[in-house]
Parts: C-alpha cells; sequence; structure tokens
C-alpha cells in the first residue's frame, strides 16, 4: 500500500513533447517511474523518449492502460487538458501547470465532480513515493523512503521538509505537493485523510501558508478522527503584510482567519504540533514519534 | 491587476451597463473642457470631481468633492490633482504619505434632480475559495463600508452563489431584486443590470466587482455609480484590451522592475533581504529572519533559473533599500544545481564590486556540498550554511 502513486501506476504526461514535459518526464524515467507514454494532440503515433506518443488521453488509456496522469500543459490549455484525464477515465489526475486562470479551474473543479478521479494541484510540485514512483518535479534523492507523510501547498517548502525528515533518521511514506492556487483539487484535509488511512505512513508533516481555511478544516478533521496519528504543523507566512499576494496566487491575507497566527492557534487547539520555525519541521516529528 | 474607477466603468458600460457618466481629465483644462462636454450631455450644472486612484476611502481623504459651478470645479480639480491623496486603504492609512493623484474623473451628480428617491445598494462579485464557486455578495445598506455592515449587521448582508455548471439563474436575479425591495420599473431594470453585471464579471475574468453604492434614481433607474475592479493576472493573456489598461504608474516602481527580470518581489519595511526559490519557501524564511530578531526586507522568489543574471539584478534590487542590515540568500536546488547557483552568487557580487552589508548563502539540495567549498574560497564577505538552523543563526550573528 501506500498513497496516490506507486510502482503499479501507469502513468502518462500530457505535454509530453513540450519543453517543460520532455525534461521532467525524463527525469521521471530516470527515477524509475512507470511512464507508459504521452500525449500530445497531433503527434500520435510517434515515439518520444521510446515512449508512445497518443493523440489523446482516451487512446492513452484503452492503448496503455494509463490510470495516471501528470500534467505540464501551458496555463491557457491546463484546464481543458484535466477535464479531459477526467473523461478519459483517469483516476490521479496530477496538474503542475502553474498561471491557470480562476475562473477556469472553477467550471473544471465543478465539471470533474462527476468522475471518480483525484485531481492535485494545480500548480504543485506532484506526488512522490519514495523507491516507487515520482510523478512530480521535485529532487527524488531527497526523498528517502520511510515512514513519514507530507502534505503542502508549497514546492521548495516540501522539500526542505523533506530534507529535514530524513536528516532526523526518519523517511517520507508519500510526499503530496497539494498546490498553492485559490482552487486545487485535493484539499489539505483530502491529503491529510489519505495518509491517516495509509497503514504505511506513521506521522503526518502538514506546511500550509497564509490563505483560505484548508489547513484549519484539516486540523478539526484530525481532532474529530482522534488524532490517530502525530501531526507537526507549520505555515508560511507569518510576517506577511496584509491584502498582499506572495508568489502563490492563492497567498494572501483576507481577513483575521486566513493569517498564519490563526491557523497556528487553530492547529495547536486540535492536538497538532505547530512549530514556529521552519528549521524545526524534522527534529519535531523526531520527538513527538519517541512519545 | 486592479482598474482605476473610470476604467472599470468603460468595462461596465461596454457590457450595457448603466454607470455614472463622467470625463477623464489629467490637467485643469482637461477638467473644464470634460465639465463643459458632461454639462451639455446632461444638461446639469452640478458634477463630482473623484481623484483616480488605486485605493478605496477616497472621499474620507478629500478625494471626491461636488461642484456646483465652474469655479467649483477649477478649484476642486486644482486641489485634488497632484495632491498626495491619504486614504484608508493608501501606504501607512490616513496618518502615511499618501498617494499622488494624477487623473480626475469629472462625474455626472447622479443623484440629482430627487435627492430624496435615490436609494444606495451594496453590491459585490467574487470567487469564494470555500466553496469553490462565484458569489454575488449584496445589501441594501449601500455607500457604506460593507465590513462594518457585515459585522453589526449580518442579516442585511446576503449572498447568492453561482452554480458554474448553468450560470447565474433568473430566479437569483429576482431573490437579489426581492431581498433589495426592488418593485415596478426598478425591478426590472435591476434584472438586466445584475445578468449584464455577472455576464461582465466572467468576460473580463475579475476577481472582484465592487459596485457601492449602486443607485436606484427617482425614475427608477439602476445606475453604478462606483466601480472597483480587480482582474485576475493569469487570464491577462486572453484580455490584450484590459491589459493595456495597466497603470504601472499606481504600482510599487521596485516591484514593476523586479517583474520585468523575472522575479516575483514585494517590498516590505525590515532590515534583512532575503532572496529564495520558490514562494513557501520564500515566506519561510522571511519567518525564520524574525525569530532570529530581525524583519524582512523584502519577499523574493527568483523561481527555477536561480542564475548569475538573476541574481544579480535580485541583488541590485534589494541594495536599493537602505535598511538592509544583511541579505540571506536561501535555495534549495533541486532540478537547479547549487554549485550553479553558488557560481552565479559569486559573480553577481563580482559584478556589483563592494556590498556593503554582509551576506548569509544557504543552499541545499544537489551539490550543496560543492556550492560551500565554492563560496567559502571566494574570499568574498560572503557567508555559507547549509542546514537553515546555521543560516539562522548567521542572520542573529550580524544584526545584533
Amino acid at each position: 500500500m501506500s498513497v496516490l502513486v506507486n510502482k503499479d501506476s501507469k502513468i502518462i504526461v500530457q505535454g509530453f513533447t513540450g519543453k517543460e514535459g520532455t525534461f521532467h518526464a525524463e527525469q521521471m524515467i530516470e527515477y524509475g517511474t512507470n511512464i507508459v507514454g504521452g500525449v500530445t494532440p497531433g503527434k500520435g503515433g510517434t515515439q518520444h523518449l521510446d515512449k508512445p506518443v497518443f493523440n489523446s488521453v482516451k487512446e492513452a488509456v484503452e492503448k496503455a492502460g494509463a490510470n495516471t496522469s501528470i500534467i505540464f500543459v501551458p496555463p491557457g490549455f491546463a484546464a481543458d487538458a484535466i477535464m479531459e484525464a477526467a473523461e478519459a477515465g483517469i483516476k490521479v489526475i496530477i496538474c503542475i501547470t502553474e498561471g491557470i486562470p480562476v475562473q477556469d479551474m472553477v467550471v473544471t473543479k465543478a465539471y470533474i465532480e462527476k468522475f471518480d478521479c483525484t485531481l492535485i494541484g494545480p500548480n504543485c510540485p506532484g506526488v512522490i513515493t519514495p523507491d516507487e514512483a515520482k510523478v512530480g518535479i521535485m529532487p527524488g534523492f531527497v526523498f528517502k523512503k520511510g515512514r513519514i507523510g507530507v502534505v503542502s501547498k508549497s514546492g521548495t517548502l516540501t522539500y526542505e521538509a523533506a530534507d529535514q525528515i530524513v536528516k532526523a533518521g526518519l523517511g517520507v511514506s508519500t510526499a503530496i505537493g497539494i498546490g498553492g492556487d485559490p482552487i486545487i483539487g485535493t484539499s489539505t484535509k483530502d491529503a491529510v485523510q489519505l495518509l491517516m488511512e495509509d497503514p504505511e505512513t506513521d506521522g503526518i508533516v502538514m506546511i500550509g501558508e497564509i490563505g483560505g481555511n484548508y489547513e484549519a478544516i484539516a486540523s478539526k478533521y484530525i481532532q474529530e478522527t482522534g488524532n490517530k496519528k502525530p501531526v507537526v504543523g507549520f505555515i508560511a507566512g507569518q510576517t506577511a503584510p496584509k491584502g498582499r499576494t506572495m508568489g502563490h496566487a492563492g497567498a494572501i491575507v483576507g481577513g483575521h482567519d486566513d493569517t498564519a497566527e490563526a491557523k497556528m492557534e487553530i492547529m495547536a487547539s486540535c492536538g497538532i504540533h505547530v512549530v514556529k520555525s521552519p528549521a524545526e519541521i524534522g527534529i519535531t516529528m523526531a520527538r513527538v514519534l519517541k512519545k | 491587476m486592479n482598474l482605476h474607477e473610470y476604467q472599470g466603468k468603460e468595462l461596465l458600460s461596454s457590457y450595457g451597463i448603466p454607470v455614472q457618466r463622467g470625463k477623464i481629465a489629467s490637467t485643469v483644462e482637461e477638467a473644464v473642457a470634460g465639465y463643459e462636454q458632461l454639462k451639455a450631455e446632461t444638461g446639469t450644472e452640478f458634477c463630482v470631481v473623484k481623484a483616480q486612484i488605486h485605493a478605496g476611502g477616497r472621499g474620507k481623504g478629500g478625494g471626491v468633492k461636488l461642484a456646483k459651478n465652474m469655479d467649483d470645479l477649477k478649484q476642486h480639480a486644482g486641489n485634488i490633482l497632484g495632491m498626495m491623496l491619504k486614504t484608508p486603504q493608501t501606504p501607512g492609512g490616513l496618518n502615511g504619505e499618501g498617494k499622488l493623484v494624477r487623473k480626475v474623473f469629472i462625474a455626472e451628480d447622479s443623484y440629482a434632480p430627487d435627492f430624496d428617491a435615490n436609494k444606495e445598494y451594496y453590491i459585490s462579485i467574487l470567487m469564494d475559495r470555500g466553496a469553490k464557486r462565484n458569489v454575488i455578495i449584496y445589501s441594501t445598506e449601500g455607500g457604506m463600508n460593507i465590513e462594518e455592515v457585515a459585522e453589526q449587521t449580518p442579516h442585511l448582508v446576503h449572498k447568492e452563489y453561482i452554480d458554474p455548471h448553468v450560470g447565474l439563474r433568473d430566479f437569483q436575479k429576482r431573490n437579489i431584486a426581492f431581498n433589495l425591495g426592488l418593485t415596478g420599473t426598478a425591478y426590472k431594470n435591476f434584472l438586466t443590470f445584475i445578468g449584464n453585471l455577472y455576464k461582465a464579471f466572467i468576460g473580463s475574468d475579475a476577481s472582484l466587482f465592487e459596485i457601492n453604492p449602486c443607485l436606484k434614481t427617482g425614475d427608477d433607474r439602476i445606475i453604478a455609480v462606483d466601480a472597483k475592479v480587480t482582474l485576475d493576472e493569469n487570464a491577462l493573456f486572453r484580455h490584450p484590451d484590459l491589459e493595456a489598461m495597466r497603470d504601472t504608474d499606481e504600482e510599487d516602481p521596485t516591484e514593476v522592475e523586479a517583474k520585468s527580470y523575472g522575479l516575483n518581489y514585494v517590498n516590505l519595511d525590515g532590515n534583512v533581504g532575503c532572496m529564495v526559490n520558490g514562494a513557501g519557501l520564500a515566506m519561510a524564511t522571511m519567518d525564520i529572519i524574525k525569530l532570529s530578531g530581525g524583519s524582512p526586507a523584502n519577499f523574493l522568489d527568483v523561481g527555477g533559473t536561480a542564475d548569475a543574471t538573476r541574481v544579480e539584478h535580485a541583488f541590485r534590487l534589494i541594495l536599493r533599500d537602505t535598511n538592509v542590515k544583511a541579505i540571506l540568500i536561501n535555495i534549495f536546488g533541486g532540478i537547479v544545481r547549487c554549485d550553479r547557483v553558488a557560481q552565479g552568487v559569486v559573480d553577481a557580487y563580482k559584478n556589483i564590486g563592494n556590498i556593503p552589508v554582509p551576506i548569509i548563502v544557504r543552499l541545499q539540495g544537489t551539490n550543496a556540498d560543492l556550492a560551500k567549498v565554492l563560496i567559502d574560497n571566494s574570499g568574498l564577505h560572503v557567508h555559507s550554511a547549509i542546514e537553515l538552523q546555521e543560516a539562522a543563526d548567521l542572520v542573529r550573528k550580524f544584526i545584533s
């Protein structure tokens, strides 16, 4: 068992032959990820990186048995790519693309509800189950195999957390980068729930940032289900000024509940081990696991 | 991206939405000409002179004045143009330095002649992140600060959520009109108004429309008297006409410049500059600066390619701020190799010449060890670290 992706996942790359798609597909294949092909409309029937190229996701599902997709399609077309994957029967859709218009995601999120699929992202680093599958753009070597799950809105901060977890003598079961956009497919709570129910995960690191109420909802879920596994939490943006977007389109402090301080209070009140310093994520997890 | 009031009204007008008419002016002469034209069009002497800046609460700072004749108009336009307008929303608030007013909107007096028959409403449209759908928020308490209305009389603030599958339905438009207490011709006019307003919101890829006040006149017309419009930056690629409305005079010049180099920069008022790859890590780095006794001078995401040119631009931007006592560079090298970033830092440093403040470079990830050696042997006033805590300790040392 593992969460979302594993060695048996049959993965296709949407936007396969583009610059980003090619570069990261190479990295994923090198990691040992089971890439079964890719989709670039109009280039179907050709080969790229020694893998078949299909004209549509439907074709990739029929001919290569694809069940997982990673999307590198440019922002103007990415929402369409997500819908195409859902329609074709892909179960796990991971959208890396940054800069998708918000209204496109409002429609897409509503559209894919009727399908049995999980969307991760957009604007995320992807998902990695170490030694099995890297379906994302993260540096694979940082994520050593272990039993700590990671949920994060951010890319490099996820790598930072994973690095600290490994240096603290632990390792990662699955790391899920849920993305930093205002509308994302899988919320913090959804991702935490997957890891809570995963028998290969003993503890969870939950990294949020200012904006939205995802961390508060996840915290309440953790408390209501009896704090079954220790959770270490950090919220980036304690020093962010009100009303300014901090890089991620979703990272903006609106009302009081959006602030890092308010979120950390809620998390702590729900029994989460909140760290104020991003340098203490790994050592805190090691400490609470020993208890 | 924010639009000025007059631009927002142009946008609404193009969707057939009745707006308070007016003329834009950047000099008193233009204001006079605009006033004459407006007088001919509306047949009334009265007009409102409205400062055009990207901030609300303009009336509170003296940026909105009623002119009853040409003398008034000249006086108000002369006073407002070129003033540093302070509002609760300009930097530092009413006690801050304010924002320079470069343009005024000479607007018709929509309230005349039947002043007592007017009624003001509040309407906004935005995307509710929790509900993952658009919502129309409205109230009978127009012309007021909606946050205060929501706090003191929450039952007077209504919401209508819009299902993305089917859009704004007619019954929802009626709900809104009924809740606002509209009847007769005004009711009919409002249904068209709200329908077109939602069309404009979707059509322009807006992230916020705020019409406050929305006016019902004595003769039952519905008019947008003010228009606050924010557009989704990510969607501007399909709206070149709206992108052309960008007023960089209203944005922080350093942030505009940073954007042209591919850097995501937000100016803050602390004493430790920082340069980081990734937005989340950048925010976390600002936090650790604070925990180390300093305060961040900026947010700066250099993105995925932290090469020498970008690093040099970033250095120059940060160094322009004379409050900066130290600079912390925090790069987690994944796809980008740390030794390349280190070389970029060394090259950029040499190009700039003497950097008067200590620089702490924390490089972690691919080839971090090589990068540390490169930094340590550079002979420059640069201190290296690998762990985040080490970097934090160095910050503490240099600013205390």
